[in-house]
């Protein structure tokens, strides 16, 4: 599909990118605030949607797009599968465990292995919604 | 109450719609309405006056705080009212390419 | 024992990531993993049944204990129930899987297809094994999720046609059971399976909890195709790829349908006399109808399907029966016999339902068509496909030294003794039916003249397909050693036990 025009263009170029660092925010507070992973993906599969919408799949070569998003949502999953794993097996033999100390409440690093989690279904869902955009969209 | 018996309304809207609509996005839309109608009986379960955000900080022993559990649920159920819809939006969009309309009446080659 | 419950639930899923990241690039691994992992879980699960000491086994997730005596963890029951659940799952999904390595080469895209097989066993697994309502539901739509994109997996104008019915129909249900979540937590303030059941039992609003129960009954009735509600099933069944209809017909109508009503109305309800007879009706129609339905049929896999409503309604008979002597306080042994009963033939039926699809695909892969009227004579070039056919049609239809025979016996006996003359006579009535039916399908398929094929191109199956094909029809004949009284009482009893003793299963919440 073509683009759109040159207006939505160059304010997207401007916008992307504050929306991107909008859901890097959320992510990384996402065990401090209300909100999280899945609000995260939200945000940011809805920065690359304007970026689709803007200039259109044939610039961005979306087939091969459509790989790497299926990819890195496969990868999400894993991390989070071998996080809670990894309690499983090694530190206290319950699955899901949080085996990582927990810190001060309202420090941006504590709260154990929940950051981490955010991240993995963060990566996920914002991967897993671009697939299915794309998916429907093409 | 009035509020749970607009909820139920909602959930037999969508219901309607899902049973006398002719068209595949049509009938989806009315599965969606119904979904969200559960939502919001969800998010009413879980409602109570004057109550506050649950996060457990210093001092506040006495105050009320809403359930957060529907909540959780409630982001759940999203999640997976988004794969449901995903699947039949998917459906839908190949039905229309191999048919060219989106009315089951002229789609119906099975009989069930 | 307590730690592997987990595993059951995190192989198939770890599986299904593994494919989608590592499975383009080797092709074997693709191939070899599910069934690999697929026979390891149905080892462990054997495992269980052998070493279990008629004890219930609790998993924590995370190590949340309860605070106040209010479980707030989610949790992991395992129980006799369970565990024949979880070997009927891994087994039958172990042999579609190394059935479907020949089967599904004709297709593109065969990592998606083994992802989303093994999202549906994980998906199954979880519903059989959690403890926790809202877990259950979870689960229960991960399974029909996969199971939705399985159906349309050979993307034609009919699969998609059947798959996008299958979606409606299933969301209906998944929002009646969503619905009735609501009001139980409303109701009682807990998720906990046994927690609410001893909640109800302490104050009981009794309009409420008959409307939730009419309600679940219409949303697992759905997900199961009782007669009512069976508009999806032979279009869904027969358009998915066979050892997909095989999965579907054989367990995932079990796992999801009939395991809940079971769980559910045993274990977090009291069992009362209209509720039981509903239940029993509602079986009776299906058994029935169902059977009616399929004498017209000439497409191979929709007669199979419409067959799956008639024998999930001998099931639902076992278990109504059961109820309905409970509820009158009547003689448990029986009560116990006959919900015994249903339970055996359900595992009979995953078996040889299972099997019968099977037979239908490798009949579809070498001859490229199921239409009855254009089959024939397949017996001599096909001898293991026939032969297997014909002990599964055996078993469906009854006949004595197969496992179909003793499981029917079994419900007819405590029909009889039950007093419901009726149920007993149309039980009998519909399995001469169902014989009749399967006799056609044999002659017109495996029977008969040879109708002008090329004969060079019929073959037997590859060895995979067969290999599947021979496991269940020796388990079609193994599977009546359990009738044999030593065998019975060391494994259905201990089955039934926890149902028909509801304080059994509460009592998990004191050991907490």
């Amino acid at each position: 599909m073509i683009g759109m025009t040159l207006i939505l263009k160059k304010i997207n170029q401007l916008i992307v990118g504050l929306i991107f660092l909008y859901g890097i925010y959320i992510i990384t507070h996402g065990h401090l605030t209300p909100g999280g992973c899945f609000a995260v993906g939200a945000v940011i599969a809805g920065a690359f949607f304007l970026l689709v919408l803007a200039y259109g799949s044939d610039i961005l070569k979306l087939r091969k797009r459509e790989e790497g998003s299926s990819v890195a949502e496969s990868t999400g999953i894993f991390i989070f599968l071998v996080l809670a794993f990894t309690a499983l097996i090694i530190v206290t033999r319950i699955f899901f465990t949080n085996y990582l100390p927990k810190g001060i409440t309202g420090e941006l690093i504590s709260s154990g292995v929940i950051p981490l989690y955010n991240i993995a279904v963060g990566i996920e869902v914002a991967a897993a919604l671009f697939n299915t955009f794309l998916a429907l969209y093409l | 109450m009035t509020t749970y018996l607009l909820c139920f309304v909602l959930f037999l809207v969508g219901l309607f719609g899902v049973l006398t609509k002719r068209n595949i996005i049509k009938i989806a839309i009315g599965l969606i309405i119904m979904e969200l109608s559960l939502f919001m009986f969800f998010a009413l379960i879980g409602y109570v006056d004057n109550g506050i955000a649950p996060i457990i900080v210093e001092k506040t022993e006495n105050t009320k705080f809403v359930d957060p559990l529907p909540q959780a649920i409630v982001l759940t159920a999203i999640v997976i009212g988004l794969a449901t819809t995903a699947m039949l939006m998917a459906i839908a969009i190949r039905l229309y390419k191999k048919y060219n309309t989106f009315d089951i009446r002229k789609i119906a080659n099975l009989k069930g | 024992m307590n730690s592997l419950i987990p595993l059951f639930i995190i192989l198939p899923l770890a599986t299904a990531i593994l494919i989608m990241l590592f499975g383009r690039l080797a092709k074997v691994l693709q191939k070899a993993l599910p069934s690999a992992v697929l026979l390891f879980l149905t080892g462990l699960s054997f495992y269980f049944i052998i070493s279990w000491d008629s004890g219930i086994y609790i998993y924590e997730i995370g190590g949340w204990g309860p605070i106040d005596n209010i479980p707030i963890s989610i949790y992991f029951v395992l129980d006799g129930l369970s565990i024949l659940m979880l070997c009927i799952i891994n087994l039958v999904g172990f042999l579609s899987g190394f059935y479907a390595i020949s089967y599904i080469k004709r297709y593109t895209g065969e990592n998606k297809f083994y992802a989303l097989f093994c999202l549906m066993i994980a998906g199954m697994n979880g519903v059989v094994l959690s403890g926790d309502i809202f877990n259950l539901y979870v689960y229960l739509e991960i399974a029909a999720i996969s199971s939705y994109a399985l159906v349309a997996f050979e993307v034609e104008k009919e699969k998609l046609e059947a798959s996008y019915k299958y979606q409606v129909l299933g969301c209906l249900s998944s929002f009646f059971i969503l619905l009735n979540i609501g009001l139980l937590y409303w109701y009682t303030k807990s998720l906990n399976i046994a927690d609410i059941s001893r909640i109800m039992e302490a104050s009981a609003n009794k309009n409420l909890i008959i409307f939730i129960q009419i309600l679940f009954i219409a949303g697992f009735g759905l997900k199961a195709a009782l007669i009512p509600f069976h508009a999806w099933l032979p279009d869904a069944h027969s358009s998915a790829p066979s050892p997909i209809s095989a999965m579907l017909s054989g367990v995932l109508i079990k796992a999801i349908g009939i395991y809940l009503i079971i769980r559910l109305f045993f274990n977090m309800f009291d069992i009362t006399y209209e509720i039981a007879l509903l239940i029993t009706v509602i079986g009776t129609l299906s058994m029935v109808i169902g059977v009616l339905l399929a004498i017209g049929q000439w497409d191979m896999k929709r007669l199979l399907a419409y067959h799956s409503i008639s024998q999930m309604g001998y099931v639902i008979i076992g278990i109504g029966i059961g109820m309905l002597i409970l509820a009158k306080g009547g003689n448990k042994s029986w009560a116990a016999l006959s919900i015994a009963g249903g339970l055996f033939h359900m595992t009979n039926h995953a078996v040889f339902k299972g099997l019968l699809f099977l037979n239908a695909g490798a009949v579809e892969y070498t001859t490229g068509t199921r239409n009855l009227k254009e089959l024939g004579g397949l017996s001599g070039s096909m001898p293991v496909t026939s032969s297997t056919s014909l002990s599964a049609s055996m078993a469906i239809s009854g006949i004595p030294p197969f496992n179909g025979f003793f499981s029917k016996l079994i419900i007819i006996i405590a029909a009889a003794k039950a007093q419901y003359f009726l149920l007993t006579f149309l039980a009998i009535s519909v399995s001469i039916i169902t014989l009749a039916s399967f006799l056609k399908l044999q002659k017109k398929t495996f029977y008969g003249k040879l109708k002008n094929w090329n004969l060079n191109k019929i073959k037997e199956a590859p060895f995979t397909m067969c290999f599947s094909m021979i496991v269940l029809a020796i388990l079609c004949i193994g599977l009546s050693l359990l009738i044999i009284p030593g065998i019975r009482e060391n494994i259905m009893i201990h089955v039934v036990y926890t149902l028909i003793n509801k304080s059994n299963y509460l009592l998990i919440l004191s050991e907490l």
